[in-house]
This record gives structure tokens, sequence and C-alpha cells, in this order.
């Protein structure tokens, strides 16, 4: 559903250096679960810590959405066709069950000023939007939610291979998404500058459904030809944000030409999207970055930034997401019962929910499934791993397109 | 069983393997490594040396290591993936992950060793006699003294292959004697073929480093089709239009063959009862070769009660019955859907089912399905169902003036033409609608080998050009 090309891993911070020892030490210290067991599986205290927190930001988020002088007029109208005042009965994150499902239609279409909460109605507006090839786009609104999203992000960013002070090329999906956006933020906030390409994944669609691969592959050449000519301009690009698609790209571009990457300058990039499986990590890291870092981030325009776990040889280039809580949540679901999780390494469907001052979703449903992975030290809250599509939707999801 | 990704070559395992399961029981049968389109777009950086590798064994020498392959192919153990693979075990596992029964398997196997077995006469045959060093070394000297230049468009060819008719891998099998690389995205219910043929073919002396095996998603068969300057790729009507205007593309596709029977012969009909039946129901129906529609001006509606009469009773065995003659469709809710699919069409004024006496045509399994022979009646070729084409044992027996025929048919890969009648004849053969033309009473279904397939290959691996050499030695100029 929402756009699947923004995700972080906090262990974008850690130099590949010391990164070996650091997985070799955390090796020695692992104790339980045989999945994460190359990890420091978080321990009951962190997982009671981490839950109070959670519960105590739920009861704040759920009286601030749904009092009448703060909240936006969506939740405030919706609150009377409930059965229970969530302003009395929300106490905790699992109170949140008590609301019905969350329908992702109620995203489409006007008046946005509808989700827009009365304590923040004097802010600047910006308005996202997701999906849209045909018919109407979801959209969110957003005051300053992306800055902080991103912000929190650059603290996991490591010096080494993020430097600050160094440009950004942004090579992804722009237009009326978040990321562009975000990614221009991030780079300003470590002190550099973005540069932009043009990326229209709707028309990228468009033309995957049209079968008309010539003008597909010519679409993404003038992309990657514009990413060269920035980087090959003396714009003293560092780091990067891209897709796993144009990641192959770009890569296959700069070796014909006799180059890599990394001898383009390139020293981290963050990238995302459901197909960014440990095969084609592996394969990245193995084939393509010539010793560029890269590390997998997933999320969207609802959810933020998940970060994720070190992503190495040794844990089978396992890629294991923890959502950016208290402020958003990452549930892996029953598929028939969604108010139930699965047992850790089971499979489930992704399910979201959003606790921010400007914007409340609880329980959204996502076009993703994976399996439930156990708290990380640094995270030490369930995360999501093998995300992929949702088997039931899979057949009418495009994925993968850019 | 694992099969890995052969990187021209180098085998390669990748993280995450796709299994293959039987499509009875869903047993796992093997785990396949998974590629992707940007590790082959790396690797085609390397294909020149695929071409050389193989221009550096003498041509004859080269028809004799296939022939050797051949025999490998048909009858050892090779080391196929990480275990040795007999014969049986292949016609098994082909079976287990195909649906196709075991004796068609082992008749499919068959095909490909008479191919490489004769791989000698059908490089005479494709090349209208060229000697083979011609195209070895980019030129030579004809038996007529005649000097003629041959360049290769490509130093390997690339390969799209299907999952549901292991009848089509002859097609490739000359690509290797004619000096060209191969670089094979394999179907994915049905590797075998290519992993069988590329062990014996490396078995027998092939150089590794010609032989690309990438198994994975439609990535991968964008990245060959983008990467290879000629490639083939076996589809759907939409798969061929899609690349029907591209040179660098020779498309496969469904083959809408058929059988005319001209108004001299039709009376005498039931003599080609036998010709129809074969035609329509071998191999499972599932070759583009198979007959989908019989066209006649009389008698089109005994034509089809006679054909019902013989093909309706086959049922659904076991795939390894000796008698097992129907394919299962392997992916979950296809046979069905394509049963309603039929039974629309059917629903049409002028269109009659004619197995409908037979018992019920789809027959539904646990965890796969089966489509029984269908023959239908339509009286004119108006009716969609009359031009349909399906992968089972499926014809439309149709009454069409013998005069409008040829503006009617459509698309035809195969035609088997019943007729004596000369004027006629002649107009089948210039009919551009026509690939391949049989006179009589042949099954669309036996092909001669040393006939080119929907083009020449070697028309399609190589270009002629001009080459000139001086007549007398020229003086240097000063």
């Amino acid at each position: 559903m929402l756009d699947r090309v923004s995700r972080l891993s906090t262990f974008g911070s850690m130099p590949f250096v010391h990164f070996w020892s650091v997985i070799f030490t955390i090796i020695l210290m692992s104790t339980t679960a045989a999945k994460s067991s190359v990890f420091e599986v978080a321990n009951d205290t962190q997982i009671a810590e981490s839950k109070k927190k959670l519960d105590a930001h739920t009861a704040e988020m759920v009286a601030w959405h749904f009092h009448p002088s703060t909240g936006c007029p969506f939740w405030l109208e919706y609150a009377t066709s409930l059965s229970f005042d969530p302003l009395k009965e929300i106490r905790c994150y699992a109170d949140l069950t008590k609301f019905p499902p969350f329908e992702d239609e109620w995203l489409r279409g006007g008046p946005m000023r509808r989700w827009v909460p009365r304590g923040k109605a004097d802010q600047p507006l910006y308005v996202f939007e997701t999906g849209g090839t045909t018919g109407i786009p979801k959209s969110r609104v957003n005051m300053r939610d992306f800055r902080t999203d991103y912000e929190q992000f650059s603290d996991t960013l490591s010096e080494e291979y993020f430097p600050k002070g160094a440009n950004w090329l942004m090579l992804g999906p722009s237009g009326p998404r978040r990321l562009r956006l975000s990614i221009e933020h991030l780079a300003q906030h470590r002190g550099g500058m973005s540069f932009c390409i043009d990326l229209d994944p709707r028309w990228v669609i468009k033309l995957i459904q049209k079968g008309w691969m010539e003008h597909l592959e010519a679409y993404k050449q003038h992309c990657i030809d514009q990413a060269i000519t920035i980087l090959e301009a003396g714009h003293e690009v560092r780091c990067m944000f891209t897709t796993p698609k144009l990641l192959e790209s770009l890569a296959l571009s700069l070796e014909k030409r006799g180059t890599t990457i990394r001898k383009m300058g390139i020293t981290g990039i963050f990238s995302g999207g459901t197909e960014f499986t440990p095969q084609w990590t592996r394969f990245a890291v193995e084939e393509l970055l010539d010793g560029a870092f890269m590390t997998p981030t997933y999320g969207n325009t609802l959810m933020g930034l998940a970060a994720s776990r070190p992503v190495i040889p040794a844990d089978g280039y396992t890629i294991a997401y923890y959502a950016p809580q208290p402020r958003a949540v990452i549930e892996v679901v029953d598929f028939k019962n969604t108010n139930e999780v699965v047992p850790y390494g089971g499979t489930g469907r992704v399910k979201l929910t959003t606790l921010t001052h400007e914007t409340f979703v609880p329980g959204f449903l996502e076009r993703d499934e994976g399996e439930r992975e156990h708290p990380y030290v640094k995270y030490p809250w369930d995360g999501i791993s093998g995300v992929r599509p949702f088997h039931e939707l899979s057949s009418s999801t495009t994925v993968g397109v850019y | 069983m694992h099969l890995p990704a052969l990187r021209f070559g180098t085998p390669y395992e990748s993280l995450e393997k796709t299994p293959l399961v039987h499509f009875l029981t869903g047993e796992l049968v093997a785990e396949v490594s998974q590629t992707g389109g940007a590790m082959l777009s790396r690797d085609l950086r390397h294909a020149q040396r695929a071409r050389e590798s193989l221009r550096a064994i003498d041509p004859l020498e080269m028809v004799r290591r296939l022939k050797k392959a051949g025999s490998l192919y048909a009858e050892a153990a090779l080391p196929v993936g990480d275990s040795q693979q007999t014969p049986e075990d292949f016609v098994r596992q082909q079976s287990a992950t195909t649906g196709l029964p075991e004796t068609l398997c082992r008749a499919n196997m068959q095909k490909n060793l008479f191919v490489l077995s004769n791989m000698d006469r059908m490089l005479d045959a494709l090349t209208r006699g060229l000697p083979m060093e011609i195209l070895s070394q980019g030129w030579g000297r004809e038996k007529r003294g005649v000097i003629v230049s041959y360049q290769a468009n490509s130093p390997v060819l690339g390969l799209v292959l299907p999952s549901n008719s292991p009848g089509v891998h002859t097609l490739w099998l000359p690509v290797i004697a004619l000096g060209v690389g191969l670089v094979m995205k394999p179907g994915g219910q049905e590797p075998w073929t290519p992993y069988r043929m590329a062990a014996a073919m490396i078995q027998a002396g092939i150089p590794a480093e010609a032989i690309g095996l990438y198994p994975g998603a439609t990535d991968v068969g964008a990245a060959v089709l983008a990467g290879c300057r000629r490639s083939m790729i076996f589809g759907s009507t939409q798969t061929v239009e899609l690349y029907r205007a591209n040179p660098n593309v020779q498309v496969h596709g469904p083959g809408f063959s058929k059988i005319i029977l001209g108004d001299d012969l039709v009376d005498r009909w039931p003599e080609y009862l036998d010709v129809m039946v074969e035609s329509v129901a071998v191999n499972s129906g599932r070759g583009c070769i198979n007959a989908s529609a019989i066209w006649a001006s009389r008698h089109t509606k005994e034509i089809a009660a006679a054909i019902a009469e013989r093909l309706g009773p086959m049922d659904v065995k076991p795939p390894d019955d000796p008698d097992s003659t129907l394919a299962a469709f392997t992916i979950p809710g296809a046979a069905a859907a394509l049963w309603k699919q039929i039974e629309a069409g059917m629903n049409t004024p002028g269109v009659e089912h004619m197995t409908a006496a037979y018992g019920s045509r789809f027959v539904e399994g646990e965890r796969c399905g089966w489509l029984r022979p269908v023959v239908v009646h339509a009286s004119s070729p108006e009716p969609s169902i009359a031009k349909a084409e399906y992968m089972f044992p499926f014809v439309s027996v149709v009454s069409c003036p013998q005069e409008k025929m040829l503006d009617a048919i459509g698309s035809t890969l195969v035609c088997t033409a019943i007729t004596e009648n000369p004027s006629f004849r002649s107009a089948l053969a210039d009919s551009i609608l026509i690939d391949r033309l049989n006179y009589g009473p042949i099954p669309t279904t036996r092909l001669d080998w040393l006939q080119p397939h929907e083009g020449n290959i070697v028309d399609f691996l190589y270009r002629s050009r001009a080459l000139q050499l001086p007549a007398q030695p020229v003086a240097a100029a000063s």
C-alpha cells in the first residue's frame, strides 16, 4: 500500500572494521533464541521497560487525538460511533485492539483537513501520497513527523560511511512522496545537501502493466544517466538513497564505464524495498558495492522508518527490522485473527500502528508479511524479518519496479 | 536435491532457494538456487568467452561430442546439482514437477536424443551444406569456389524456457554446435532438461564456460532479453505480440496448428482419422505443434463426432501408469479457470460440445487439476472458440468453405493440408500465415528435424556478409 521504499538500519552506524569484532562479541554473548542467537537478545527488564514506555505513550497519544481541543475532526467524529470512550478505556497499547480495524480506504480523497489535529492546526502542512497509479491515491498529512523520523535515523548513521557535511544523491521515487523531502532534510540535518533525480513510480508501474518494457528500460536509463552526471560533476556526493533496482542499474552502468559506486565516491547507501532479500543483499555486497556500505531499511508514509539489526553473513544476511517505537509499532499477526501475534519465528501479516501527535493510525494491516523476530538489545521489542508482499495480495501488487 | 545456478560453468548457491514439489503429493523434489537480473547482466560481460571456448573446438569434434552428450543424456547417470541423476530419476523428477505422465517424459527424452544423435545431418540441412569451418572461422570458400563469410550476431543465445512443455528443447540443441554459447533461464517447474543437458554436454567435453543456467524470477528473463543480442522466448500470445517486431528475439508462442481437408479429399475423411487424433492428442496436447483446429467444408460434424469417440473416453491415470496420457495442470486453480473459459466459449450459437457425452471434462485433484480431451464443432469460423488453443487435447472442428479458408485460418505454425488440388496447394504454399506446411496426411506433431522450425536458427544466429580477397597480390602503395 504505502511506498515500500524508505527503510532504516541503526547499525548503519557500525563501520565494517569493528563490525566483525562486535559481531564476534555478540556471538559469544548470545544466550537464547535459535534464530537470533548471533545477536544479543533483549532481556526481560529491557522488554518490560519498553512495554511500559509504549503503554504510556499510547495513552498520551489517544488522549491527544480524542480530546476535543487537540484531536482531528476524523477521530473526534469517529469516536461518536464507538461503543466505548477512548479517553477512558484506552490505557495501554493492548487496549488499541478495542478499535475496529483501520480501513485504508479512509485515507483516500479529501478533505485532508479532517486529519489535521486541532492542536496542530496552525502549522504548515504537507500532504504525502502513496499509490495512485490508477484512482485516488492514499494521503497522509504531515507537519514535522518526516523530519523527526529522519533526524532519529540520522543518529544511527556512522561518520565513516555517512560523513557529516557530505552531499547526498536521492535516486528514488520523487513527486508527491515524502521520501524526496525526507532525504533532503536528512542531508541538510547532517550539514550537506541533496541532489535529486525525478522518478515517477506511477509511470513506471503503467509501463510494466502495458508491457512497454523498452520504454521502461529507457526511463530507468534516463534516471541512471542523470545520477551518473551528478556523480561525475564534482559535487562531492558521498551518500545515497536508492532502491535495489536502481542500485543494480547504477552499479552496472558504472561498471560498463570501468568504474564502481565506491570509486565514484559513494561510501554509504541506504536502500529499501520488499525485494530486499538476504540473497539480494549478499549479491550487492559481494558484487555491486565495491566496499561501499549499504544498510537496508523498511518503512512507509504511515510508519516512518524501521531500523534493522546488523545484516551479516553469519546470520545468513537475515534482514530484521524494528519499528521506531513508541512512535510506531510493527506486529506480526495471524492472517485470520489479526489481533493475535504469531509465535516467534512464525509467519504473519504486518500490522502497523502509528502513534505521533500528528497521526494516529491503530492497527493498519499492511500489504506485507514476514516472520516475527525476537526483541533485540538495541530495540527491545518485536521485530520482523523476511518482509515480502502479503501472499493473498501479491498477484495484484507490482513490486520492485524502481 | 539442490540445483545451483551455473554462472558460465561456475556453480552458485543462493541463500534463498525455490522449492520444487511433487504435483500430487506436495513432497519436496528439489530446491533451486535463484539468481537475479543484475547478476546475469554482470556475467554477460564474459559472454564472448563462451563463444571463444567453443570456437577453439574443431567443428567435427564438436559434433562428435554432442552425439556423445546425447548418449549420456539418454543413458548415463550424470552429476546434476548435488546428486547423481539416472535417466529414470530424471523422468520421475520431470513428471513430478510438470505433471506430465512419465511416458511422455521418456518420449521427449528420445526427441532430444534424436536431435543430438543426428546433429551432423541437422547442421548440414540447416546450413544448406555449408562447411562448418566457415561458421567457426568466420569465412571460407564454398565447394563451388565462392568466398562466403558469416558473422555471429551474438556470442551467446539467451533462452527464456517454458515450464510446461519439455518438448521445446530440441530447438536450442544445435546452438552449441554452431559455436554459440547458451544462457538459459530454465522454466520454474521444468529445470530438468536444461540441467541434465548441460551436465551431459559438459561431461562430453563441451566447455562449461559456454553454458549458463540462471534460474530466477521474471527479472532474469528480462535481463536475458535485454542483455543477449539474440534470444529465444516461449510464452503466451501476449508474449508473442510483445516481441514480434524485435529482430533480436525469436518468440515461440501458441501454434494454432491445423489440419485442413480440401474439398477433393474430404469425403474420404475416415482414412485420415488416425492422423487427426494423433495431431490433437499426442504429448497430451501440450505442444504448439498439436492441432487445435481441423477445417473442412463438409462432414465436419461427423469428423468431430468420430474424434470425440476416440478421445472422449481418455481419462486421468497416475503419472507412472504406462497408459497415462493426460498431463496435469499443476498451478492450483488453472484447470478450473480454463474449463470455465471453455464452457463460456462453448455457450455460443453455432458451437456444439461433442465430448459432452463422455463424462465430465474437468477433473479436480487436491493440489492440481486435469482437463480431459474436448472436441467442439463450430458451424463457422466466427465463434472465438474456433480459433482457441489450450494446453491439453482440445480441437475445434470448423466448417468453412474451402475458398474462404485461407482468409480465415489466422496464424498457423503447422498446417497439414490433406488435398491434392494443385491450385489449393499452391495457395497454401503462398500463405504467409502458415509456417510449416505438410502436404498430405502427416500428423502436425511429426516434425522433420532437418527442416527449419519457426525460422532457421542459423539465419537467426548468423549474418551473411561480404568478405573480399584480392585476386592477385597487390603491391603496397608507396
